[in-house]
């Protein structure tokens, strides 16, 4: 009855959705109040039907329902609440409820906080909204219910990929939607601003706030997911350009830019019609993105089915949007003026020589990443590309970023003087330099380019401190008037030296998980030892344990330096019966500055398990500064000339006696 | 007028200098780090060059995995049912690697014609076939058809995934 429900909230939703997507448009060309106006209550009404329809479904999983075909494909009743829930949106059905759910919180929250967007900008982004709403709503109806029936319900559930029965990642998907779907606001922007034809200083305002919120559920969902990989694959490394990962990190890094060009359209008024187009690329790669994954056309953990007839109506959605809003682009574009004249050496040259970087950078996963699929589907052969070829090419187009991005806040706007700017980092420069000429000395690993990294993370994080010391003039006026200062730098600003540090200490995490690490693989019996990077690891025994649904053999390591124990970690092998599935858990002993991490693979006839452990220097920084990194962006959000400053369409007063805030 | 021409002339420049030096960098790179797959029958006919990082697929030879006693090294044979080739492999093995089922693993082979893996791709179910294996299995004639096609979920990679 439940689950009825929820069918009929997700039909409801898909028939406001189509007025949402229609009367409002219809209202703004007319300028008709009232017909604009529905926009907001269908928005609201839409999001509170697909929370009814999500809520009708986590019901149906909780319960354990099996007599609702998707509960019972992916469900077990032995299983934990937790994974319970999370089940929820761990298959494509549920995954694509989520996905609907969060691309209508977005519609509703621009509905009830966009009270000072003008009527007609406001009902024409709703309705752009509700049409991505509409196809997915239509995607989720047509082809992949998540309320079917079975006729004859079986008496328990097939149970839920062990893979996914993680803490991590159960709460990997929900934060990366919120980025991916978030995007969608952005893009509706756009549409909206190039149907009106006008793009300012006040757009760049609104469209800013929930670009960056977006950015940051992205964000953390990227650095869940690449946790969860690190620990529960046994691979012992954080990330490895598979397919399902680029489809997540080309929006990440055409959001990126975005952010950042955005800044230039408000502050300067130039860049325009390049930030309504990152605006619609950052979304076309999340959508692309869907497709890539949801299509099955990759197969992966996240290819919950492959069905050609979904890929089908995904990929017919992706043309619609793209070729649609790309066609209004090219339509519209050309009459977008820019007011805003700069020279190449100023802080909006810095921004705009970070943007094409990171465009270029993710033009080029977007070839890794789809020349497979184009020769395959063209019979030419099958060929993988793998880490190397993203190494090669992503590693040298970012190298120019991580420099400019110490620069840029350094210059003023308009026009700079690199050389005044230079003297004012000149102690990040030596940082970075001496960094480079340690690193060569003291490390033993071989070639140039992993010390030129440790230059790079010392000169990011040293540099981005001598801005805000800089900026509160530390220890060249009164420490009174330091604080002060320090008072009235806009939170925007420290959301940039937040953001700007995680970044730092996520270059430092990659080295030390890609060139500084140490690995060991060997045989050992109970009682043996092994010596990694100075550390003994001691296989203690090897135990059988009975988890809540699964059995599992447990390697105890004991980790000792110097003779002294210092930390005794569990490796397991699990096996969950109901879904007859075989899972490695890593054991992993972390200090926040490196991790001793022990795997066990399958015993071998001799009484020996073969195990692989791995000291990896300055890993946990990578999720620390990923954390970091959002913490910058929430920071960036609470500003107050967006929590109070109610942008109006006027050209807003910029900075007063504070210099300008560069986010 | 003239500023802002200049201004779009040089933001023109950088961008397209920047669009050649991606593309060098990726055609360079595709020259080296194109990963080509290959079944056992490409290899038993001399196809494929020695030293050069491919991706082979197939089948776990029945009764061919050998561990070689007090190492963490694993021996066997991938089969496509008419050639098979043998593979080295140090390090923990996928939970799901079994005899007689599908399994892709890149390396390279030497002059021997011995197969050493870097990595061990296998499913992580039992109705699923890595497309590299039915490819295989194609290339060799001895895929059956509306066999356990490659359907279902959850193929292994190292990057099993997080999206």
């Amino acid at each position: 009855m439940i689950a009825e429900i929820g069918h009929f909230a997700l039909i409801a939703a898909f028939l406001l959705a189509g007025l949402q997507s229609t009367v409002p448009l219809y209202g703004a060309h007319k300028g008709d109040r009232g017909m604009m106006e529905l926009a907001r209550s269908t928005a609201v009404g839409q999001f509170v039907l697909v929370l009814l329809a999500f809520a009708a479904l986590v019901n149906a999983f909780v319960t354990s329902d099996f007599s609702v075909l998707n509960v019972a494909q992916n469900s077990h009743s032995l299983k934990p609440m937790l994974y319970k829930i999370s089940g929820t949106w761990g298959n494509h059905e549920g995954s694509l409820l989520l996905w609907a759910l969060i691309l209508s919180l977005f519609g509703a929250m621009v509905a009830c906080f966009g009270r000072n967007l003008p009527p007609s900008l406001r009902a024409r982004t709703l309705a752009i909204q509700g049409m991505i709403a509409l196809g997915f709503l239509a995607f989720m109806l047509f082809t992949s219910n998540p309320f079917d029936r079975i006729l004859a319900p079986p008496p328990d559930g097939a149970g839920l990929n062990p893979l996914l029965q993680d803490p991590g990642l159960a709460f990997h998907p929900p934060f990366l939607y919120f980025g991916y779907v978030g995007l969608s606001i952005s893009f509706s922007f756009a549409v909206a601003a190039l149907i009106e034809g006008k793009v300012d200083a006040a757009w760049a305002r609104w469209v800013r706030p929930w670009t960056l919120a977006a950015w940051c559920g992205l964000t953390v969902g990227i650095g869940l997911g690449s946790w969860w990989a690190y620990y529960e694959l046994g691979w012992g490394g954080f990330w490895f350009w598979d397919p399902v990962e680029n489809a997540s990190f080309m929006p990440w890094l055409a959001a990126t830019a975005l952010l950042h060009s955005a800044i230039v359209v408000e502050k300067r008024d130039a860049l325009k019609s390049w930030t309504i187009l990152l605006a619609i690329v950052a979304f076309s790669l999340s959508l692309l993105g869907t497709f890539l994954v949801r299509s099955g056309v990759l197969t992966s953990v996240h290819a919950f089915a492959t069905d050609p007839e979904r890929g089908v109506f995904i990929l017919g959605l992706l043309g619609v949007a793209i070729g649609g809003s790309l066609t209004l682009f090219a339509i519209r574009a050309p009459k977008l003026q820019a007011s805003g004249v700069f020279q190449p050496i100023s802080r909006e040259g810095a921004l705009l020589l970070n943007n094409l970087f990171l465009s270029a950078a993710a033009a080029t996963v977007l070839l890794g990443t789809l020349y497979p699929l184009f020769l395959d589907v063209l019979d030419a052969g099958k060929v993988s590309v793998g880490p190397p070829f993203f190494n090669a090419t992503f590693g040298p187009l970012m190298a120019p970023v991580l420099t400019a991005m110490v620069i840029g806040p350094f210059l003023s706007w308009k026009r700079a003087d690199l050389r005044h700017a230079m003297q004012k980092v000149w102690l990040g420069v030596a940082a970075g330099v001496g960094a480079i000429v340690l690193t060569l000395i003291l490390s033993g690993v071989e070639g140039v380019l992993p010390a030129v990294g440790v230059g790079a993370a010392v000169w990011i994080i040293a540099g981005t401190l001598l801005e805000l010391a800089e900026r509160v003039k530390l220890f060249r006026v009164p420490l009174g008037e330091t604080w002060r200062r320090a008072r009235r730098t806009p939170r925007a600003a420290y959301g940039m030296t937040v953001a700007h540090l995680g970044v730092g200490l996520v270059v430092a995490g990659v080295l030390g998980a890609t060139v500084f690490k140490t690995e060991s693989i060997q045989s050992m019996k109970p009682g043996d030892a092994a010596i990694v990077a100075g550390y003994t690891f001691t296989l203690d025994r090897v135990e059988r344990i009975q988890g809540p649904n699964y059995l599992a053999e447990r390697g105890v390591f004991r980790i000792s330096e110097g003779g002294k124990e210092i930390a005794t970690v569990n490796a397991e092998r699990r096996n969950y019966p109901v879904e007859n599935e075989m899972t490695t858990e890593a054991g992993i002993h972390t200090t926040w500055v490196e991790d001793l991490y022990a795997v066990i693979g399958e015993g071998a006839p001799g009484g020996g398990w073969t195990t692989r452990l791995y000291h990896n220097p300055l890993v946990p920084w990578i999720w620390l500064g990923t954390i970091i990194m959002s913490l910058g962006g929430v920071i960036s959000l609470t500003d107050r000339r967006l929590r109070i400053g109610a942008p109006t369409r006027r050209r807003a007063a910029v900075g007063g006696a504070a210099p300008a805030p560069a986010e | 007028m003239r500023s802002r021409k200049r201004q779009r002339l040089w933001i023109a420049c950088i961008g397209l200098l920047l669009l050649g030096a991606a593309t060098a960098l990726a055609l360079n790179a595709f020259e080296d780090n194109l990963v080509f797959f290959h079944g056992p029958s490409d290899i038993a006919a001399g196809k494929v060059e020695n030293g050069r990082l491919i991706r082979i697929g197939g089948l776990v030879q029945e009764g061919s995995v050998e561990r070689i006693a007090n190492t963490a090294r694993v021996e066997f044979k991938i089969t496509d049912g008419v050639a098979a080739t043998p593979v080295s492999f140090e390090g923990i093995l996928p939970d799901l690697f079994r005899e007689g089922q599908g399994v892709v693993a890149n390396g390279r082979l030497d002059a021997n014609g011995l197969f050493t893996a870097s990595e061990i791709l296998a499913k992580h179910d039992e109705n699923y076939m890595p497309p590299e294996v039915v490819e295989a299995l194609k290339r060799s004639g001895q895929w059956k058809m509306g066999g356990d096609a490659a359907s279902g979920p959850a193929a292994s990679g190292p990057g099993g995934g997080n999206s």
